[in-house]
């Protein structure tokens, strides 16, 4: 399937990558292709070929309940941009998530 | 009376309500999850999505998850995964949240509720496992979200286990809302999973509110967020079918949206468009593997459910309990204490009077709530007993409970009764010597009794009572008052 100008547009939206026109123009084809080359599973996936999500035979991988020590406070907040009240200071949300 | 609406709409409204559970540690990471600590002093690079950081589920939320599910009437799934919830926003540090999203742990399943006396059933379309968000504070100048200029964040919450639990649009009414919410989280404190506080964010809830003339396809809906208490949840229904009917009938149109619920002001406003399910870009997350709930160990947790709060208020009903009392009583978390209070031999109907009348009372003014005020089932149940047994009048019995909950539990009632010399006198030889002196002062009662004024001994009894500051056992101060008075 081909990309177009506005959907590649849209994903470097979602990625918050500010492209210029020129590197839309030049990703469309590049990010087709590539779209192209994940289809070709499509052409070997069968109906009793379950999904799968990774490639170990695992499930039910559990951890008990237990606590363990954190990270030491002034190592997280080293990689903060700017640090206020101990929390990481950041340019003023906009709207909630949830 | 429920809430209506203007002639010829419908209201519809389905529920997303999130449960923090109280398992010990996060989510994929063992941080501690306990209330109150220090900002980010509980994160690590498993919750903060450092690179090469692995998480792993946590057991015990995976089977809180698969409890609450079948308490809701919904079926456990044999096999589902986790989902990367892709989005740009502070509140998470790994730029995802990890949700579940093509395969739910539990679905179609249901909750039944009373509405004035009506019995509403709600949809429950499904339940899945994720993970909390850090707290923001917005700092500025309103100090509101609004006009804020920067935000601080804290991630201890980011990584606790959440579960959502998503309603089908079978709500008519925010009564009905209500309804659900309350009873929802009575089910989750019965099964320990959570302490379900809504003050404290515990557990929290979005309404997808909609209006639509009758028979007519489901119309565009709002999210409203920030409902903070059942009482809100119920103003910011009525507020919005009220505003998107005067909308649509003025001619407008309803543009999906997600509003905030100002308290104050009691109106939405709007905080973004909502986004599209594609823009979150959800795919497995390739560090989780996949959950199998095997069908044995989905029927061993239905076994061992506890009573739910909706069977124990049908058997409190059956016991002759009024209504009303029952409510209470299962509504907080009383039920423990009426059954080990019951059992003790202590007449159901007084058990049930004390605990919903001066035991709630009482824990209420002292700020505290059932589960801190340090009582117990074997409190309530000596407590009853004494009042049964006639050492105690429920006046004084009222005092001996004050001095157990100052307590806190530590003294049993007949400890604070001998200590505060608040035991009923019910010697008779005591009482017998009052009784001789009020009848010989009383002439006039007296000869109004014999003359067939039998209520006229409630004076007499009263002034008994007064003589021996309360702790006369009443019953047995009026038969020696008859006594003395045939006896004349």
């Amino acid at each position: 399937m081909a990309l177009s100008a506005e959907e590649v547009r849209h994903v470097a939206m979602l990625a918050r990558l500010a492209l210029s026109d020129d590197e839309v123009e030049a990703l469309a084809p590049q990010l087709s292709d590539i779209l192209a080359y994940a289809d070709q599973v499509g052409e070997v996936a069968a109906e009793d070929v379950p999904a799968t999500t990774h490639p170990y035979p695992l499930r039910n991988v559990f951890r008990a309940d237990d606590a363990r020590p954190s990270w030491p406070r002034e190592d997280i907040l080293a990689g903060a941009p700017e640090v206020e009240q101990d929390r990481f200071a950041v340019p003023r949300i906009v709207a909630e998530e949830g | 009376m429920p809430t209506t609406l203007r002639d010829g709409w419908e209201l519809v409204v389905g529920l997303e309500v999130h449960v923090e559970l109280n398992t010990n540690t996060k989510m994929w990471c063992g941080c501690a999850t306990d209330f109150g600590g220090e900002p980010n002093t509980r994160v690590c690079p498993v919750c903060t999505g450092q690179p090469g950081a692995l998480p792993v589920v946590n057991g015990v939320a995976v089977e809180s998850a698969a409890r609450l599910g079948l308490a809701l009437n919904c079926s456990v799934v044999e096999d589902c995964r986790f989902h990367r919830k892709n989005y740009f926003y502070p509140d998470m540090p790994k730029n995802y949240q990890i949700s579940q999203y093509d395969v739910p742990l539990c679905s179609d399943g249901f909750l039944e509720v009373e509405v004035e006396g009506e019995e509403v059933r709600v949809g429950i379309e499904r339940l899945h496992m994720e993970e909390d968000t850090g707290k923001s504070m917005h700092m500025g100048d309103t100090g509101r979200l609004h006009g804020a200029d920067r935000s601080l964040i804290d991630y201890n919450r980011a990584g606790i286990p959440l579960l959502e639990i998503v309603s089908h649009p079978d709500i008519r009414d925010p009564e009905t809302a209500q309804a659900y919410l309350r009873e929802l989280q009575g089910i989750v404190q019965t099964l320990g999973v959570s302490d379900a506080r809504m003050e404290e964010g515990s557990i929290r809830c979005d309404a997808n509110v909609s209006v639509r003339r009758p028979g007519e396809e489901l119309g565009t809906r709002r999210e409203i967020k920030n409902l903070n208490s059942i009482r809100s949840l119920g103003r910011a229904i009525a507020y919005e079918a009220e505003d998107q009917i005067a909308t649509l009938e003025d001619g407008g149109t309803i543009v999906m949206e997600t509003r905030h619920w100002d308290e104050e002001a009691g109106v939405t406003s709007t905080l973004r468009r909502k986004e599209t399910v594609a823009d979150y870009r959800y795919f497995p997350d390739p560090d989780l593997v996949e959950v199998h709930a095997a069908p044995e160990w989905v029927e061993a947790l239905r076994q061992t459910l506890p009573e739910l709060p909706a069977a124990s208020r049908k058997r409190l009903a059956d016991a002759g309990i009024p209504d009303a009392q029952a409510t209470t009583i299962v509504g907080s978390g009383m039920i423990g204490w009426y059954d080990h209070a019951a059992a003790s031999g202590a007449d159901p109907r007084v058990v049930a009077n004390w605990l919903a009348g001066e035991v709630t009372g009482q824990i209420a003014a002292a700020g505290l709530d059932p589960a801190s005020s340090g009582l117990t089932g074997a409190h309530v149940a000596e407590l009853v007993t004494l009042i049964d047994e006639g050492r105690l009048s429920n006046k004084l019995a009222k005092d001996v409970l004050d001095g157990v909950i100052e307590s806190r539990g530590a003294k049993l009632p007949s400890q604070v009764a001998s200590e505060r010399g608040l035991e009923q006198v019910s010697d008779e030889g005591e009482l017998r010597a009052i009784v001789d002196r009020v009848v010989a002062d009383n002439p006039d009662v007296v000869e109004k009794i014999k003359g067939g004024a039998d209520k006229a001994i409630g004076a007499l009894v009263g002034q008994v009572m007064q003589a021996t500051k309360g702790q006369a056992n009443p019953g047995l101060a009026n038969q020696l008052l008859r006594d003395a008075i045939d006896e004349r």
